[in-house]
């Protein structure tokens, strides 16, 4: 009975949308049902998290047909974080979306849509096996080209063909790759095929294999050669959509890419290479890309991107204080990320753009607003004591002790060029006053709005900035999980242990 | 016969590929449809053919033996085929929709979302 646990994260979101179904012509209910289902969430992942933390690793087998035959859903450190955070976010945002979406759009079905979403992620987070695993991501992207189509303009059905056609192509690929796992090994529970691909002869059909993983999952995150969707499609929906999508969906491939790479294909030396170059490659490209942006937004997608070199990075350096380091710099960018785009639609709403250049005077007309939207942004360049600072010591000191100085000297880089990128939206943001400033007669500016219009755009920036804060000044929480998270996923018996049910103490 | 599946779903493969390489809009979902196919191909492929065994248990047994045919890769092609129907359906509407509205079936066209401005 207590193992049923595992799966409530899923249900929860499952329920709530299929309630919102039902009150589909009624937006308001929708807005009431969406942010009680998130709330509901939340302390459900808390539970959830708290007994892993406690009692170890949780698993259980649907249906109950024993592992390996049926599918386990495995709640392991790195999930339930994932899931807590992931469920911070859709609170927030189902707080957010109450004003940014309009209720035309509520009508089309956007909450229930969004919880089927994080239902996906919830779902990819916890399975144990690899098809599954396939299945999760299509449940995810096709709720976000739904998500991203609702409201049908111009630009963005555009931005939807870009997304839908590279997702689909990596689905296939992922798919390909699960093929071949089956053919190679006969299983695709994860658990058992860390046990079985050690003991596989060729040892170059696993390479190939590993890295038609790496495509697969690459494009999901957005690794150099192929994000090429993401800076044209994420600025294209309203800004709730895009906060959900920055946050999340990127991560869920990095996600992948540390489950697979660690459990089933441990990276080798030359995929460690490989790994390693197109990481600092990411880091390169997604930093120069965003310098020369003019739109706002397109600057926070190519960040994204720039950020993404981080986590891959750490990944493919593959040591203990690495892998921690990835881990910790994905928990500070699902929130700061999450946080920049919903910033992004606040900014939509008192200037009426989105491009730089008829920006500006935040600091003088929205002193606090300015205050709140610097936080996320320093913690982005790891301007110490903020949250991005703490990630990059393991990165930066892992990489050191591991002798990888051309990483060392990307992450650095990388680090710089974020720092170079928020000065220059700083100032053209935040300081400088606007050419010329034009107003439209149609459009509703944020200083229009009433309290409650505003309370429902700012709380939830206030609430992700809270944790944003939390994560800063309590670091040592966030290293603990991730130091756990790091000696889970390099010593594998304790994942396949707890899937076997193998009678062991999983607790560290 | 083998062979022959292999064959054939390289061939699916390269062309759903060259299609999705093409500058039509309908080309490009088509590409993908055949790619996806090819991939179902391939897992059934993967999971090794066997003639004339289904994978039942005699009334009198209590497990399979012998060769049987392996019923996972035909459950993991309906499980995926579904869901590649599902897609391909949004593809379609999608293409639909995005002929009304930006008027052209010319991917090389729709370069608006990545302008630097």
């Amino acid at each position: 009975m207590n193992e049923h646990l595992t799966i409530y994260p899923i249900i929860v979101h499952l329920i709530t949308a299929v309630l919102l179904l039902f009150f589909w012509k009624k937006p308001k209910i929708q807005r009431y049902i969406s942010i009680l289902g998130s709330t509901v969430g939340i302390v459900i992942a808390g539970m959830l998290f708290h007994r892993v933390w406690e009692n170890g690793i949780l698993s259980i087998q649907l249906g109950n047909w024993e592992a390996p035959f049926g599918i386990s859903m495995v709640a392991d450190t790195l999930a339930v974080t994932l899931i807590v955070l992931t469920n911070i976010v859709s609170f927030a945002l189902s707080i957010y979306s109450t004003e940014n979406m309009v209720s035309s759009r509520i009508k089309f079905g956007y909450y229930a849509i969004f919880h089927f979403l994080i239902m996906g992620l919830s779902g990819a987070f916890l399975t144990g096996d690899l098809f599954n695993l396939y299945v999760w991501f299509e449940v995810i992207i096709i709720s976000s080209f739904v998500l991203l189509t609702i409201g049908g303009r111009k630009i963005q059905i555009e931005g939807a063909v870009k997304y839908f056609t590279l997702n689909m192509i990596s689905s296939i690929i992922f798919l390909t790759g699960i093929a071949m796992v089956y053919g190679a090994t006969g299983s695709l529970n994860m658990a058992e095929l860390s046990r079985i691909i050690p003991e596989i002869e060729n040892k170059g059909l696993m390479q190939t294999i590993s890295l038609i993983f790496f495509i697969g999952f690459g494009v999901k995150s957005g690794v150099f050669p192929l994000y090429f969707w993401l800076p044209a499609s994420y600025h294209t929906p309203p800004a709730a959509v895009s906060a959900l999508f920055a946050g999340l969906l990127t991560k869920v491939g990095i996600y992948a890419m540390l489950r697979v790479f660690t459990l089933i294909f441990p990276l080798g030396e030359t995929n460690q290479i490989i790994l390693m170059i197109i990481a600092g490659l990411t880091m390169f490209f997604g930093g120069i890309g965003a310098l020369v942006q003019k739109n706002i937004l397109r600057v926070f997608s190519y960040l994204i991107i720039c950020h993404i070199g981080f986590m891959v990075g750490g990944l493919s350096i593959f040591t203990q204080v690495a892998i921690v380091g990835a881990v910790m710099y994905m928990f500070h960018d699902i929130i700061v990320k999450a946080t920049l785009y919903m910033m992004g639609g606040i900014m939509f709403r008192i200037f009426g753009n989105t491009k730089m250049e008829k920006m500006g005077g935040l600091m003088d007309n929205y002193p606090k607003l300015s205050f709140l939207f610097a936080i996320p942004l320093f913690a982005l360049v790891g301007i110490p004591p903020l949250s991005g600072f703490w990630p990059k010591i393991s990165l930066f000191s892992a990489s050191y002790t591991a002798n990888e100085i051309a990483m060392l000297v990307m992450f650095i880089f990388a680090s710089l060029i974020t720092l170079i990128i928020i000065a220059k939206v700083w100032n053209n943001v935040f300081s400088q006053n606007p050419e010329s400033i034009e107003t439209k007669s149609s459009f509703k500016y944020f200083k229009d709005f009433n309290f409650a219009e505003k309370a429902a755009y700012v709380v939830p920036v206030v609430l992700l900035v809270g944790v944003t804060l939390y994560y800063s000044f309590f670091a040592e929480h966030f290293q603990l999980i991730a130091t756990r998270i790091g000696e889970e996923l390099m010593n594998t018996e304790h994942y396949y242990n707890a899937v076997f049910n193998i009678n062991e103490k999983t607790k560290l | 016969m083998e062979i022959l599946l292999a064959i054939m779903t390289g061939i699916l493969y390269a062309a759903g590929i060259y299609l999705i390489l093409r500058r039509s809009l309908v080309k490009l979902i088509i590409g993908i449809v055949i790619l996806g196919n090819g991939v179902n191909l391939l897992i059934f492929l993967m999971g090794g053919l066997v003639k004339g065994n289904p994978p039942l248990i005699p009334a009198d047994g209590k497990m399979l033996e012998g060769v049987f045919a392996d019923p996972v890769p035909q459950a993991l092609i309906l499980t995926a085929i579904v869901i590649s129907f599902g897609l391909q359906s949004f593809a379609i509407v999608l293409i639909k929709r995005a002929y009304k509205v930006l008027k052209t079936d010319d991917i090389d066209t729709m370069n608006k979302t990545d302008d630097i401005k």
